[in-house]
């Protein structure tokens, strides 16, 4: 277990070095970023000055290095449109994508149990086929394609839920269901197939010889059993939200990461882009990390499989 | 795991054949011009409502450009950007996923450490900030689509090549003398071809949305080709007004990747009955998680919040 734990956290620190790598030298191909910051009737003299104070005379190696300490203390440098801290720009937004991830994992556990719970009761019943329709439809709907009917529909044909931007819990619904909405047919059949396992167990069975109530037996000995993995398993969910934040928060006007991210490419804010996308990098492979030593811790055979 | 029917998916097979007539004879098929519109003739309804036009059965956008004519065009552009990125990709991950099983040892490790950094990578984001930085176009979304595949080739047929070396038929080409390129030409890799056939497949809808994805955010294709994902982008502001700008090209995108991935699911059954173990559990994890060995959550990241 111990040295599972260690390789995959190794390799979480190693998958986080090459995002940072890739986007350093993405920013290093995209042109010299001093002409970014200057006005074109800048002297020779001040491109050279601003050259030095940002390190860019220095051998690539060094730049580098520099990058990668300055990333792991959380030094983004500063805006080139707002001339503030990246990092001020990050803390503002960030509340609204926990927000949003918070919320659809809510919705989507609210969803899939129930609906897992009961395919697994009335399994090949018309509500089972029904959840594997919404499954596979998952699967193969564009997300921000999703977005829209939802808001052409609730938002401007019944007009009863909100478009977009963020505001009173009514503008959670429409983003946190499209956000939520893979997630909640995961967590379905993660339910329903938990469900169907303890089920076949040898308790329930003895539960119902004893004479129990369907419904106790569902409910209390069944359910109670079932949803441990579940649950945990969808706190955990909801780190990997942030990383899948941009489609949503575009659709929806929602002021989080991720469109922060999609304004400053636009705006060609190369520092707050970088460090968007590895604010919500880093959060996406902890959450990853989290998920995989708790499967492991639940099911012994992936350690060994990993080792 | 519930039994799977055997049936030539026909629904599936019917969607793609119209899919790739449409694309191949593109220019014979679509009515109209993909690129030019008559301004005049701007956000005509489709033929069924009031002011529709016999001559835009599927409406026209806010440049009066056809919609039906523009979404024959854009399968030309989802089947192309798929065949190409998969190309790439499957053909990279093909041959560090044999040489990597073949040799095994230092080799098998450091590239299987690479593949699997390769899969934890946010794809997204990565995707996202690699095309904005390097503008938009259509062979740089080609490319960053095929970085981020090739993994899921080489883990694949790595597995499959650890499988097949341990056949007697390569223990006595081995004892003939043949060097290990003929042997891994000869014995491993005819072996490996269904597994390919499937997991191509299986790649296909996802690429499809990746591409779709990247297109809305306008880090995609660039306008005005008839890309699907643009085109929903360019309805966003006209919900209200105009919703058939985005709701086709959305339906086409939605039928068509359910078509792939229900082909996808076909073949694997049919071809490689060792994929089918991975079950309909894993495979709603995430689309593209195919390889038995590997840990549910990176499935799910892959796919929760993306496309």
């Amino acid at each position: 277990m111990a040295s599972y734990l260690v390789g995959r956290a190794f390799q979480t620190v190693l998958s986080m070095l090459v995002v940072v790598s890739i986007v350093f030298v993405l920013t290093r191909l995209s042109g010299n970023p001093i002409y970014l910051l200057l006005d074109v009737n800048a002297t020779q003299r001040d491109q050279e000055i601003l050259t030095r104070h940002l390190g860019l005379d220095k051998p690539l190696p060094v730049q580098y290095g520099i990058y990668v300490m300055n990333v792991a203390v959380g030094d983004f440098g500063n805006s080139i449109i707002s001339r503030r801290p990246v990092t001020e720009h990050i803390w503002e937004r960030l509340p609204a994508t926990v927000e949003l991830g918070f919320v659809a994992m809510f919705l989507s556990v609210l969803i899939g149990v129930p609906l897992g719970m009961y395919s697994a009761v009335r399994r090949g019943g018309v509500l089972d086929t029904a959840a594997r329709v919404f499954a596979v439809l998952g699967q193969s709907m564009p997300t921000f394609w999703l977005g829209l009917m939802l808001i052409l529909f609730f938002g401007v044909v019944l007009g009863v839920l909100p478009a977009g931007g963020r505001g009173g819990l009514l503008h959670l619904v429409l983003p946190a269901f499209t956000l939520g909405y893979f997630t909640s047919a995961a967590i379905l059949r993660l339910t329903r197939s938990a469900m169907l396992e303890v089920l076949g167990s040898d308790y329930i069975k003895f539960a119902r010889l004893k004479g129990l109530h369907e419904q106790v037996v569902l409910w209390k000995h069944g359910l109670r059993n079932a949803l441990l993995p579940v649950v945990t398993f969808a706190v955990l969910l909801f780190v990997q939200f942030l990383g899948g934040a941009v489609v949503t928060e575009t659709v929806f006007a929602w002021p989080g990461l991720g469109r922060l991210i999609l304004e400053s490419i636009t705006t060609r804010d190369y520092p707050v882009v970088q460090a968007g996308v590895l604010v919500l990098s880093a959060l996406y492979l902890t959450g990853n990390l989290c998920v995989d030593l708790l499967y492991s811790y639940l099911n012994p055979r992936i350690r060994h499989v990993s080792s | 795991m519930s039994p799977r029917r055997r049936r030539l998916p026909w629904f599936a097979g019917l969607v793609l054949a119209a899919l790739v007539v449409a694309a191949v004879f593109a220019p014979y098929l679509a009515p109209h011009s993909p690129t030019e519109g008559d301004l005049i003739k701007k956000s005509i309804p489709p033929i069924w409502m009031e002011g529709g036009n016999p001559e835009h059965p599927l409406g026209t956008d806010r440049f009066g450009r056809d919609v039906l004519s523009r979404i024959i065009w854009g399968s030309r552009i989802s089947l192309v950007v798929s065949l190409v990125a998969i190309g790439v990709a499957g053909t990279l991950g093909t041959l560090l996923g044999l040489v990597s099983g073949y040799r095994g040892g230092r080799t098998d490790a450091v590239l299987m450490r690479l593949t699997d950094i390769g899969l934890s990578l946010p794809t997204i984001l990565i995707a996202v900030v690699m095309v904005a930085v390097s503008e938009p176009s259509f062979r740089n979304v080609v490319l960053v689509i095929a970085l981020l595949l090739w993994p899921r080739f080489a883990r694949q047929v790595r597995g499959e090549t650890l499988a097949i070396k341990e056949h007697d038929f390569v223990a006595l080409a081995v004892v003939a003398g043949r060097s290990s390129a003929w042997i891994i030409r000869r014995h491993i890799f005819p072996n490996v071809v269904p597994t390919l056939l499937v997991i191509s497949t299986l790649q296909v809808g996802y690429v499809i949305l990746l591409e779709g994805t990247l297109s809305f955010l306008g880090v995609g294709v660039p306008p005005p080709n008839p890309a699907w994902g643009l085109m929903i982008a360019d309805g966003r502001g006209f919900l209200a007004t105009a919703w058939w700008m985005s709701l086709f090209p959305g339906l086409a995108m939605l039928l068509t990747v359910l078509a792939v991935n229900l082909m996808g699911d076909w073949l694997r059954d049919h071809l490689d009955p060792r994929l089918r173990q991975v079950g309909p559990q894993v495979e709603l994890l995430g689309p593209a998680v195919t390889q038995p060995e590997s840990t549910p959550a990176r499935g799910i990241a892959a796919a929760s919040g993306e496309p």
